[in-house]
């Protein structure tokens, strides 16, 4: 008997069983719930990551970015190289350079990055040129009614209504957490649109055109998601806003 | 070459895993680097900028992604599978000297083990259930417009700790395969010797010389 005991297959308690169906029934509570309970782990998380030494908190998955984008490489400018077009319905089309941005007037805004897939980031500095400056630079002909831009990777199309880009929460911005646009992040010049999701704020900024009557809807908005972006107010969603 | 074939020496060396179940492992092993790596690609922005061909990567992540349960049911499906099936129904088990011998963190002298250690248990059901999980969220997340806005957020969010975990874990997997040769070696060639079966599995040892013993009688 004692030897049968000793010999025989193992039998005992399934916890492997229980582990697999605990990981997945984890799992589908974290999809209904997840969007609360990041929240709450942001909040939790916040004084470990900012005392963080080692950076390896940067690699987990709160308050960070995303990188996307639509075609399949990540392009790229030099600062020296880059020039921003502003043309269309306008009395004096501009071709701006890096440093021709620089020397206008700056604006800085510090505020929450929301993702239509739902990351936030919060407290993002970025520094730029409104937007209504350089239209008021370049001249605004009777009838523009709003705004397209256009993106250097070649794909990427936004728009704003006029009374959309004339807000002081619009920028052409050249810097993010003081330091110029990284490529991965759309620089080295990008659209940020504080009060709307992510995806209004065209990354690899090539040209503004500014058209009379209403704006071509832009690359997402061809393929499902709301023209007006507000976050919060828009795409069947529910964020706190963001400006 | 003459030691190995003599009767004597065939008996120092144990089956630990058929070619069917190597095979899995190692099929497994290079899907789950490529879901891996592909993912460090697309979740570390400077990776990112590095290499690259987004929607290459992306499309490697998710065909892979969704061929990783292909092997291990097609293992378990078939007659080949004889030797996965005993070993999964050995991985489920726990034992009272299993859970002894994981409150002690493996230190417990007096526990007997069977053909695996509680870890090597853990590890399977981690892997089984991240299988599952992350073929299910990543679904969610490829195919989002079928599903509710909050849905994509949560499923990011739990693929996202999840792939965090499987990197902890398999790091620890390949750091406890690289410091016990013998083991990691029974993985390449199915067998392992007898002694390292006696000292580290006793119960496993037991069960493999009692059946060939009554074979050998019968």
């Amino acid at each position: 008997m004692a030897r049968a005991e000793a010999t025989a297959p193992e039998k005992g308690t399934p916890v492997g069983r229980r582990v697999f169906l605990g990981m997945v029934g984890l799992a589908a509570a974290g999809v209904a719930f997840g969007s609360k309970a990041q929240d709450w782990l942001e909040h939790a998380l916040a004084p470990i990551t900012a005392r963080d030494g080692t950076g390896l908190s940067t690699f987990l998955p709160v308050g960070r970015f995303r990188i996307y984008s639509v075609t399949g490489d990540l392009p790229g400018k030099n600062v020296a190289d880059y020039r921003l077009k502003v043309g269309g319905h306008v009395s004096q089309p501009l071709t701006l350079s890096y440093a021709d941005l620089q020397a206008m007037p700056p604006t800085d805004l510090n505020k929450d990055f929301q993702c239509v897939t739902g990351w936030r980031v919060h407290n993002v500095k970025w520094t730029g040129v409104r937007l209504g400056d350089l239209l008021n630079r370049a001249g605004l002909m009777p009838g523009a009614g709003g705004v397209q831009f256009r993106s250097f990777d070649g794909a990427y199309t936004e728009s704003l209504t006029m009374e959309q880009a004339l807000r002081p929460d619009v920028i052409v911005a050249y810097s993010m957490e003081g330091k110029t646009v990284s490529r991965e992040h759309g620089g080295p010049v990008r659209l940020y649109v504080a009060p709307m999701y992510g995806y209004k704020s065209c990354k690899w900024l090539d040209a503004i055109d500014v058209v009379a009557g209403k704006p071509e809807p832009g690359y997402w908005e061809e393929r499902g998601y709301d023209v007006d972006g507000w976050v919060g107010k828009s795409n069947g969603r529910d964020d706190k806003p963001t400006s | 070459m003459v030691a190995t074939t003599s009767p004597r020496a065939e008996r120092q060396r144990l089956v630990r895993f058929d070619g069917a179940e190597r095979i899995l492992h190692w099929v497994n092993a290079a899907l789950f680097l490529t879901v891996m790596s592909t993912a460090a690609v697309l979740y570390v922005g400077p990776l990112a900028a590095a290499v690259g061909r987004r929607e290459l990567v992306r499309q490697i992540h998710v065909w892979c992604g969704i061929a990783l349960p292909v092997p291990l049911l097609v293992t378990l499906a078939g007659k080949w599978g004889g030797g996965l099936r005993a070993d999964i129904s050995r991985l489920n088990r726990w034992t009272a000297d299993d859970r002894r011998w994981f409150r002690s963190f493996g230190r417990d002298p007096y526990v007997e083990l069977g053909k695996f250690n509680p870890g090597q248990k853990l590890n399977a059901s981690f892997i089984a259930g991240v299988i599952v999980v992350m073929l299910g969220t990543g679904s969610i997340m490829n195919w989002f417009h079928y599903f509710p806005v909050d849905w994509r957020t949560g499923a990011t969010f739990v693929h996202d700790w999840v792939a965090i975990a499987l990197f902890v874990v398999v790091v620890g997997h390949i750091g406890m395969a690289l410091a016990d040769p013998d083991s990691l070696n029974s993985m390449l060639r199915g067998t392992i010797d007898a002694t390292w079966a006696r000292q580290r599995r006793p119960r496993w040892y037991a069960e493999e010389t009692r059946t060939s013993d009554e074979t050998a009688l019968h």
